[in-house]
């Protein structure tokens, strides 16, 4: 199967965090549509929303790139925010600099990250202070 | 078990997606951090929380959640009746605490 390609734009938390999970209820969507087994469009579904979570919340926004095979899901998260300084510390579980007006609203538990990598087969990040994330996931089918 | 079948049992109050309302109940799970909810509640977990917010609403679909319960008649948003309606996620209330619920709850699985 040739590989179906889908970008979405994350917006800023600060703008219209009412969005946030649609680019990962998209996918979700597509997934069932195609077949996916339900472990993987549920790990596909919750990496992706921590993913567009802390790209609304950390930097003001950015975009989403998913490719779906046959044999794999990649999701690749871009963002030009402030990037992360410290990535060890940023992947420990319980760790969070989520502002005050997110926590309220039940986020900055310091899941993110660390549900990331749990709930896929791979993952890279390629961060620069100043300049921003992308981060690469690969969820098997 | 259903969760008709979980709110006449428990007398939960329906208050809005009860286009989901025949999803299956396996288990149960109880918490208010919507990461730690995402990474942990199993699928088919009623999810007992006090957040009736929108982000709520989006958790419980992508961790395929069979219903959310909001203890201790914890507000449900607007947005969030209208987001649970649309993508048929039954949200119900409750007067009890998330501990007494549970205990029901327990009772029944």
């Amino acid at each position: 199967m040739a590989g179906l390609k889908l970008t979405y734009d994350i917006p800023s938390a600060e703008d219209d965090f009412t969005r946030a999970g649609e680019a990962s209820g998209s996918v979700k969507k597509k997934l069932r549509q195609i077949g996916y087994s339900p472990e993987a469009i549920r790990k596909v579904s919750i990496a992706m929303y921590e993913g567009e979570i802390n790209v609304a919340i950390h930097a003001g926004g950015g975009e989403a790139q998913v490719e779906i095979s046959s044999d794999c899901v990649t999701m690749k998260l871009i963002d030009h925010g402030p990037g992360i300084p410290d990535v060890e510390k940023a992947m420990q579980e319980g760790w969070s600099t989520a502002p005050e007006a997110v926590r309220n609203l039940g986020f900055g538990a310091g899941m993110g990250l660390p549900n990331m990598k749990k709930y896929t087969d791979s993952m890279d990040i390629e961060t620069e202070v100043g300049k921003g994330t992308t981060i690469t996931m690969v969820v098997k089918a | 078990m259903t969760v008709t079948d979980l709110a006449e049992q428990l007398n939960l109050k329906p208050l809005a997606g009860m286009g989901g309302a025949q999803n299956d109940v396996l288990t149960c799970y109880a918490g208010d951090l919507l990461s730690w909810v995402m990474g942990r509640a199993k699928e088919g977990s009623v999810w007992l929380t006090v957040m009736g917010n929108v982000n709520a609403i989006a958790v419980a679909t992508l961790a395929d959640c069979a219903c959310i319960v909001l203890t201790e008649n914890a507000p449900l948003d607007e947005d969030a009746r209208q987001r649970a309606e649309l993508q048929n996620v039954p949200v119900l209330s409750t007067d009890l605490n998330a501990f007494e619920m549970s205990v029901k709850i327990a009772g029944l699985l």
